[in-house]
């Protein structure tokens, strides 16, 4: 186990490497910052002041070696549109981030798994093929126009919910959550909610697949046979056997919903890390990128890893390490 | 993100006609108001306004952007300030004067920072002397305090300073310039101005809170020695989604918004619970073309696509031919739907340096047929027409519609827009032939894209700096160098139309229009639209 541990530590290690190095390389063959960021106004030497002062006067190879100098010491560089320690700003935005991503996927347990099962057990029923029909929606309406059709609906012709922005915080382990204060609520119910449209289908999708597979299996007959109720066939036998490719996608999608929700982010006006690396790259804020890229990575590390050991509490069957 | 604005169109029509289900949210003037943990039992009305681009520091001196400034003005003041049409006023400073040919005496205002210490001309010596030390600075304000070489303080209320040689546009520059309290001590971070711990001005509002991102949280400053502002408590949203935005102030949730997407316009305009706010601005779009190469240029070809023997660009009478193929007033109906003016020089009407003898090039498509055969091409180029598509107002849509309109006397056009971050790179590097780009005269005055867009590109002097196709006219130097020195404001005043007349009649570069800059906010406010596109919101008031 802790071989298997170790293992998966250097594979991260590298996978960061050889992601900062494309990023480096990648963001310069683009452009220089310093044309984006830089007063109109400014004169020549100007220019090449700001240029000097971002250390973009350097060949790449050795800006690279000062931020591997730097990121050995926790130091990820400062970033060059907010003259802030990059990692900070980035941490600074994470709690809204993960509140939304969290709830979204919270929700998408808490809806699609009930419904999948019962699109599962009763697959002819009217009930279950709408269930399947409507879940289609969930994965093929594009995330931003689901948004502004919730603004539209809440927000502009109901007047129920406010239509972007975060809400009021309050403070909790030291970092300020808005899943805490009612008007908090109010501003996170929409964005979760479009943002776990498409993870409810793909939940939903799976536990039925999950389902119809496991009814007919000789295990679920006997348990039937043996005159077990069909509540303890379903929640014990069915659910826990179909809940493998469940976790492990749910974990898959908390990575990416967590790194990856910066459509909703932007039109919710949600102050996460998704809208920061879409400015980011907007005016190719290197550091801040190398930084966000890089907890990207740690954060999937960590997600694969608990997924893994997850399976092992599922399916007793399932160890770690053994002969990889 | 652009694509989004087609679905508001809809969206704003649904939400028009549902209008009346509303009204519970019709006083959204007041709806954040208790957010404010800092807001502090206050009399008077709190407001939520959201603007599209995010705030990156609350350093007056770290990173010369607009965004960043217009934030600023709520918070800090300057000697010299502007007015809606970018006029210069007195700021802090009451009255300023030259009193030999390289002094100026700056009179200052009795007033106080938001920590109760007078300012004084301290104030001012220490923030020059600050400007410079910003560290890591993307864009520095130096640029605006270079001209000075020496600071001398007279008294508490006046400041004298020196510049290098004449230099009349020294409070222009200044106008760029926030002051701040030397009460700071020695080295201020920028960290300790997003905290908020430094961020004390003299200005109109006080912050309470910044998050990046997100949104900034202002009190009235009651001790304000100008006009008070109406409003007791700002929250200041960023929203950078055209769709988003337009769509928080449709649900009530905020009574101001800046830059209206052009394809809402037209439907805010009728919707009587909002009012539209529009001016022309002190941005030109224009078409820069290569004059850095007497040799073929990269993207001019011949009709079937040959390689030159030079670059045909620079013969005046095909940059005039490229320029009057160009239908001016078609643009700005059917593409900027009349959110811009068409334009023939630098700066709108009105502006100091506007030569009214200057007009928008009329549109002859039969004459730049002519013009054109006249210089040996009768039968047409081969363009490649470059633009950012992500930067300007519908940029990527102007340049098509110029290339329908050059195809149309004989010139084959290919349009070929790309992200900024990737445009603006090649374009300094001098990749391109033809390309369109944007200028926000930050000035007012015309010295300021003479110097930066159209003078020779000269390292050694500051000059051309932004000369992207290295246009050059040694005639038109001299009158730079001349104006630049003249320190009389009429005389100055007609040699920059003279600069004008010079530019324009050589086609040193073709525009095309002035943005005009739209804010939106409920009915029942008024709004002082400004030319230079800041967003002030204690320019919005109630309506009398």
């Amino acid at each position: 186990m802790a071989g298997w541990l170790v293992r998966r530590l250097v594979q991260a290690g590298f996978v960061m490497l050889a992601m900062s190095a494309i990023v480096f390389v990648g963001l310069h063959a683009i452009g220089n910052p310093v044309d984006i960021l830089i007063s109109p106004d400014a004169d020549q030497a100007e220019r090449a002041r700001a240029i000097a002062a971002l250390g973009l006067d350097k060949p790449l190879w050795e800006q690279y070696f000062f931020f591997l100098r730097g990121a050995v010491q926790g130091d990820l560089g400062r970033s060059f549109v907010f003259n802030e320690p990059a990692l900070k700003l980035i941490l600074g935005r994470m709690p809204a981030t993960l509140e939304l991503a969290v709830t979204a996927v919270i929700m998408s347990v808490l809806v699609g798994l009930p419904l999948g099962l019962f699109a599962g057990l009763y697959p002819n029923s009217i009930a279950g093929r709408t269930v399947m029909a409507g879940s289609i929606m969930g994965f093929s309406l594009p995330g931003f126009w689901v948004g502004l059709m919730l603004i539209m609906v809440f927000a502009v012709t109901l007047g129920w919910l406010p239509s972007s922005g975060r809400g009021t915080t309050a403070e909790l382990f030291g970092v300020q959550w808005s899943f805490l204060t009612r008007d908090g609520l109010r501003h996170l119910l929409m964005p979760a909610l479009n943002l776990s449209l498409f993870n409810i289908s793909l939940v939903l999708r799976l536990a039925r697949a999950g389902v119809r597979e496991t009814m007919p299996l000789d295990y679920i007959r006997f348990a039937r046979a043996k005159g077990l109720s069909p509540r303890r066939v379903v929640f014990v036998h069915v659910l826990r056997n179909i809940l493998i490719p469940v976790v492990t996608v749910v974990g898959l999608e908390l990575g990416s919903t967590i790194a990856f929700s910066v459509v909703t982010e932007s039109v919710f006006a949600w102050p996460g890390m998704g809208k920061l690396i879409i400015d980011s790259i907007n005016v190719l804020d290197r550091p801040v990128i190398v930084a966000y890229l890089m907890i990207v990575v740690a954060l999937f590390v960590t997600i694969n890893l608990v997924v893994d050991l997850l399976y092992t509490v599922l399916d007793p069957r399932v160890r770690l390490g053994g002969r990889a | 993100m652009t694509s989004h604005t087609g679905f508001l169109t809809t969206f704003a029509i649904v939400a028009a006609s549902l209008g009346g289900m509303g009204d519970a949210r019709a006083q959204g003037v007041q709806s954040q108001g208790a957010q404010s943990q800092g807001a502090q039992g206050a009399q008077g009305t709190p407001i939520t306004v959201a603007v599209g681009a995010p705030v990156t520091s609350m350093d007056p001196h770290y990173h010369t952007l607009t965004p960043n400034e217009q934030a600023h003005t709520h918070v800090f003041e300057r000697l010299v300030e502007t007015d809606d049409k970018a006029r210069l006023r007195p700021g802090l400073a009451e009255s300023w004067k030259l009193i030999d040919d390289t002094t100026w005496e700056f009179k200052l205002r009795a007033t106080n920072f938001h920590d109760g210490s007078p300012f004084t001309a301290e104030d001012v010596a220490y923030t020059i002397a600050r400007v410079p030390t910003v560290l890591n600075s993307p864009g520095s304000f130096s640029i605006y305090i270079n001209a000075i070489s020496g600071v001398e303080i007279v008294d508490a209320h006046t400041i004298r300073l020196r510049t290098k040689g004449v230099y009349p546009l020294l409070p222009v520059d200044l106008s760029q310039v926030f002051v701040i309290s030397h009460k700071l001590g020695p080295n201020p971070t920028t960290e300790d101005f997003n905290s908020g711990k430094n961020t004390i001005g003299t200005g109109p509002y006080r912050l309470v809170s910044y998050k990046n991102g997100d949104r900034i949280e202002l009190d009235r400053n009651e001790a304000f020695w100008g006009e008070k502002p109406a409003w007791s408590h700002v929250t200041y949203r960023m929203i950078s989604n055209e769709a988003a935005r337009t769509a928080a102030l449709l649900s009530g949730d905020v009574a101001l918004i800046d830059s209206v997407p052009t394809a809402d316009i037209a439907k805010l305009r009728t919707d009587s619970r909002m009012k539209l706010w529009e001016t022309v601005s002190l941005r030109l779009i224009y078409i820069m073309l290569d004059q850095s190469r007497d040799g073929p240029t990269p993207f001019v070809k011949g009709p079937n696509g040959e390689t030159l023997d030079k670059n045909p660009l620079k013969d005046r009478r095909v940059r005039e031919a490229l320029s009057i193929a160009i239908n001016r007033p078609a643009i700005v109906d059917r593409v900027m739907e009349n959110a811009a003016i068409p334009s023939g020089q630098f700066l709108p009407p009105g502006s100091y340096s506007y030569a009214p003898d200057v007009p928008p090039p009329a549109f002859d498509a039969t004459r730049a047929k002519a013009l054109l055969a006249e210089a040996g091409y009768p039968n047409g180029l081969t363009i490649t027409l470059h633009s950012s598509n992500d930067r300007y107002l519908n940029d990527a849509k102007i340049v098509q519609t110029v290339g329908q309109m050059w195809s149309r006397i004989g010139i084959k056009t290919t349009v070929e827009p790309s992200p900024w971050t990737n445009f603006v790179g090649h374009a300094n590097k001098q990749d391109y032939s033809t390309f369109l780009l944007g200028w926000g005269s930050s000035t007012g005055e015309s010295s300021n894209p003479l110097r930066s867009l159209v003078a020779t590109f000269d390292a050694s002097k500051g000059r051309g700096a932004v000369n992207r196709a290295r246009y050059t006219s040694p005639a038109l130097d001299a009158l730079i160098d001349k104006a630049l020195v003249t320190v009389d404001d009429g005389a100055r005043e007609k040699i920059l139309m003279e600069g004008v007349r010079m530019v324009m009649a050589d086609t040193a570069l073709i525009p095309l229009h002035q943005q005009k800059n739209t804010w939106a906010t409920k009915a029942g406010l008024t709004y002082v639209p400004r030319a230079d596109e800041e967003t002030r919101v204690f320019d919005l008031r109630p309506a009398k």
